[in-house]
């Protein structure tokens, strides 16, 4: 399953790639041996006349281990999903660069807050499905809606954010890489869901320095 | 009913006409064969959207062959337009989960096995049972209907989140939304009358010697379906009054401009939504371990294991709605409590998969239609609940929500969990329906090919799902990152088409075996439960005199009695006798 995952740039990509990845071996080893169990009973115990089943209502101690043994995987699944989960969803890291998102049908605006680093200031500068980051610097999305629920999507950084009107949904990533990469929407938005499209553009550090010198060249 | 009643009632067979025999029959058996049929048709409409959507993913704006007739703007010359593909995955979702997998579980084999399987003559309340099957049938008319309405039918998915739904500016969509909405209300007093009648005739109407714990699993599973259905239903009307407030009458439950809250909407959906899902899959599973008993020749493994697991099912299916939030917005303490929840309800369903393992252990098999399906359904489930763990981790889900790894999810357990099992209970109790058999061949090829292309169909989505693909989206070709994955939606869509033709061997069979099968003797499958002790088909009032029951029901193959099974109703000593 894993070679299908999109190239993984994100700083915490990879704690989430990696309990895909144990998730993965579990479900497999388990599917495995499930539909293995399955076809060597049907075939071990198919129909032969003046053959009788066996006749058993079941065993209490098997009823134990097979509650037992799931149950432990799952708690354990639990608590290591806990860490990332917070770190990525419930805490915010120092702040680097924030960029305030609105999305709306059928596109999103990033706002950027200029070199005063003050949003709703005259240097502010909103670009239209253009999301313009520095490498390995912590990012800090303020995501707002202007109509129904869009959903944030980076694939590539793994990052998923619905975005909800009437209230404001702060989020982070950190690129590990340069390169462009595509912010589908996430979420249904109606008939122009399909095509809202914008792109993120990862710069490493002088490149950036010279894009904001650019943008902001008075 | 008195016993003389029913003898009357056997001599004034059908006195009443076509009318009242077909139409407004207060029969449970008849009621349950129109909820059938009803479904079944239902069930050709939402293929056929199904295999739009497919045609759409897999050749982005190319003309649906043979479509060039739809007028615009619902089509152009056969090409499908984004807001008609929204209407199209809304309306084929909304009829599969609401007219299709539910009346066929819970309307049809309902009605027709909880009586027959107790012991008893008909429902509690005949005239509420006739009611509940027109309401439902309204219901539909009113769901068909709003395709043919100014701005077309509902296009904001099954789940309808708001502000999407709630206002028409966003989606263009003004009053057939609004009949998705009534259709749906109208369709759950159907259910909750169907849940009074079957949760009232179990408790009260049981033959006796037919306790609790010597009733069918399916039994069981119908009456904590009825449960949940009643308990769930009404907390989705209160949802969709205030949706249909927000639309027509200026209300903002759901809109912020005036005070509202879309995730209310969320939060109020999903609360009925998940109970919602537990309800389309527990009759599959009781289906399941009736067939599997039968056809392995042994009773099923770990009955009360399995009874007290669909207990739990049940119970834990209200405390984890929110895990279909983790990204919504809402306090991320509550994720990781939702995915406590949510791992928790695995282990039942675990449960019941090593119990239907044992059940097969060490059995006699006989590989008949029903089995298959049944067999089918329990290989199928594990896959299907196997890749819910993936999204259970709330991680992990931050990537998968919204892509097609939930859409395979869906499909592999309710198409492979219980519409599989809903194949299987028409094969295993249509001699006892119609009288006749169905044909056994047609029955293998249906169910060969139908399991191929059904894998074929939906077992790519997790790859592509795994790739990023979105759902819900119109053109998968719009984005780079998904190009790569494109021949993947060709062929899944490659399956759909043989999965759809497939289905004309089932329909053939099942209409063709309905006049013309094989004769059915009274109990064709050596079956134990009483509903097998009735005449094949059953008359009106059903026994010609009620069964006393000795025993539980799944006594097959027990040491020392000459056949290997042993009717609930018979009386006598065996070995079993004591259980």
């Amino acid at each position: 399953m894993l070679p299908w995952l999109p190239e993984n740039v994100s700083s915490y990509g990879g704690q989430i790639d990696s309990l895909f990845l144990l998730i993965f071996w579990i479900t497999t080893i388990v599917f495995v041996a499930v539909q293995a169990t399955l076809v060597v009973f049907l075939f071990k115990y198919r129909y032969r006349p003046g053959r009788k089943a066996t006749y058993t209502h079941g065993n209490n101690t098997l009823e134990i281990a097979w509650t037992i043994a799931p149950s432990i995987i799952l708690v354990v699944l639990a608590l290591l999903s806990r860490a990332t989960w917070d770190e990525i969803k419930a805490e915010m890291p120092p702040v680097d660069v924030s960029v305030r998102v609105y999305a709306k049908q059928f596109n999103w605006d990033f706002i950027y807050p200029g070199p005063d680093g003050v949003f709703d200031t005259a240097d502010d500068l909103t670009l239209e499905n253009e999301l313009n980051v520095p490498v390995d610097k912590v990012v800090k999305l303020e995501m707002l809606s202007r109509d129904v629920i869009h959903s944030l999507f980076m694939p590539h950084l793994r990052f998923k954010q619905d975005m909800v009107p009437g209230r404001q949904i702060d989020g982070w990533f950190k690129a590990t890489k340069t390169g462009e990469f595509e912010i589908p929407c996430a979420e249904l938005c109606g008939f122009g869901h399909s095509g809202m499209l914008g792109h993120l553009k990862v710069y490493s550090a002088p490149d950036y320095a010279a894009w904001v010198a650019e943008r902001w060249s008075n | 009913m008195t016993e003389a009643a029913v003898a009357h009632g056997h001599e004034e067979h059908h006195q009443g006409g076509f009318v009242t025999t077909y139409l407004f029959s207060m029969d449970h058996k008849m009621i349950g064969k129109q909820f059938l049929l009803l479904s079944l048709f239902m069930m050709i409409i939402g293929g056929l959207l199904a295999l739009m959507v497919r045609w759409q993913l897999a050749y982005p704006e190319e003309p649906v062959p043979g479509m060039a007739w739809v007028p615009e703007p619902y089509m152009y010359e056969g090409i499908i337009p984004p807001e008609t593909y929204n209407m199209m995955f809304t309306m084929h979702a909304t009829i599969m989960i609401f007219f299709v997998v539910i009346p066929i579980l819970v309307g049809a084999f309902g009605n027709f096995l909880i009586p027959l399987m107790i012991g008893t003559r008909d429902m509690a309340f005949p005239i509420l049972n006739m009611l509940s099957f027109w309401i439902a049938a309204f219901a539909g008319v009113l769901l068909i209907s709003s395709f043919f309405v100014e701005g077309g039918a509902a296009a904001g998915g099954w789940t309808a989140y708001a502000p999407l739904s709630a206002a028409e500016v966003y989606t263009g969509v003004g009053l057939g939304q609004d009949l998705w909405i009534v259709s749906l209300v109208v369709l759950g007093i159907s259910s909750m009358m169907g849940s009074i009648n079957y949760i009232t005739t179990i408790i009260n109407m049981r033959a006796p010697g037919m306790t609790m714990f010597r009733m069918p699993l399916v039994i069981w599973s119908l009456f904590i379906t009825a449960i949940l259905l009643l308990l769930a239903l009404p907390e989705l009307t209160a949802a969709m009054a205030m949706l249909l407030f927000d639309r027509r009458y200026g209300t903002t439950f759901f809109l912020p401009a005036g005070g509202g809250e879309p995730i209310l909407w969320q939060h109020l959906f999903w609360f009925f939504g998940h109970p919602e899902v537990y309800i389309l899959i527990l009759p599959a599973m009781g289906i399941a371990s009736e067939i599997l008993a039968v056809f392995s020749r042994k009773p099923i493994f770990g009955y009360r294991a399995m009874a007290m697991a669909m207990i739990a099912i049940a119970f834990l299916g209200w405390v984890v709605w929110g895990h279909h939030m983790f990204q919504s917005g809402m306090n991320p303490t509550m994720g990781m409590a939702f995915m406590t929840t949510t791992m928790v309800i695995a282990v039942p369903s675990a449960i019941k998969t090593f119990n239907w393992l044992g059940t097969l252990w060490g059995g006699n098999i006989m590989f008949t239609t029903p089995m298959l399906h049944a067999l089918a359904f329990v290989s199928m489930f594990v896959i299907g609940g196997l890749s819910g763990i993936y999204m259970a981790a709330t991680p992990v889900d931050i990537f998968i929500h919204d892509t097609y790894f939930i859409v395979g999810h869906i499909h592999y357990v309710v198409f492979g969990g219980s519409v599989f099992a809903i194949f299987g209970a028409i094969s295993f109790w249509f001699p006892k329906m119609y009288g006749r058999m169905m044909n056994e061949a047609l029955g293998k090829i249906h169910f060969f090919g139908t399991l191929v292309f059904f894998n074929i169909t939906f077992f790519p989505m997790h790859i592509i799902g795994v790739g990023g693909h979105m759902r819900r989206i119109y053109n998968p070709l719009q984005y780079e990152f998904l190009v790569p994955l494109q021949h993947w939606n060709e062929i899944m869509t490659f399956g759909a088409i043989g999965l759809g033709l497939f289905q004309i061997v089932f329909a053939v069979n099942f209409f063709w075996s309905m006049f013309a099968g094989a004769k059915a003797t009274q109990n064709p499958w050596n079956a134990n439960t009483l509903e097998w002790e009735a005449p094949t088909p059953p008359p009106h009032g059903n026994f010609h005199q009620i069964p006393t029951v000795y025993r539980g029901p799944y006594e097959y193959s027990v040491p020392g009695e000459k056949e290997d099974w042993l009717p609930q109703a018979q009386p006598g000593t065996g070995v079993a006798a004591a259980h």
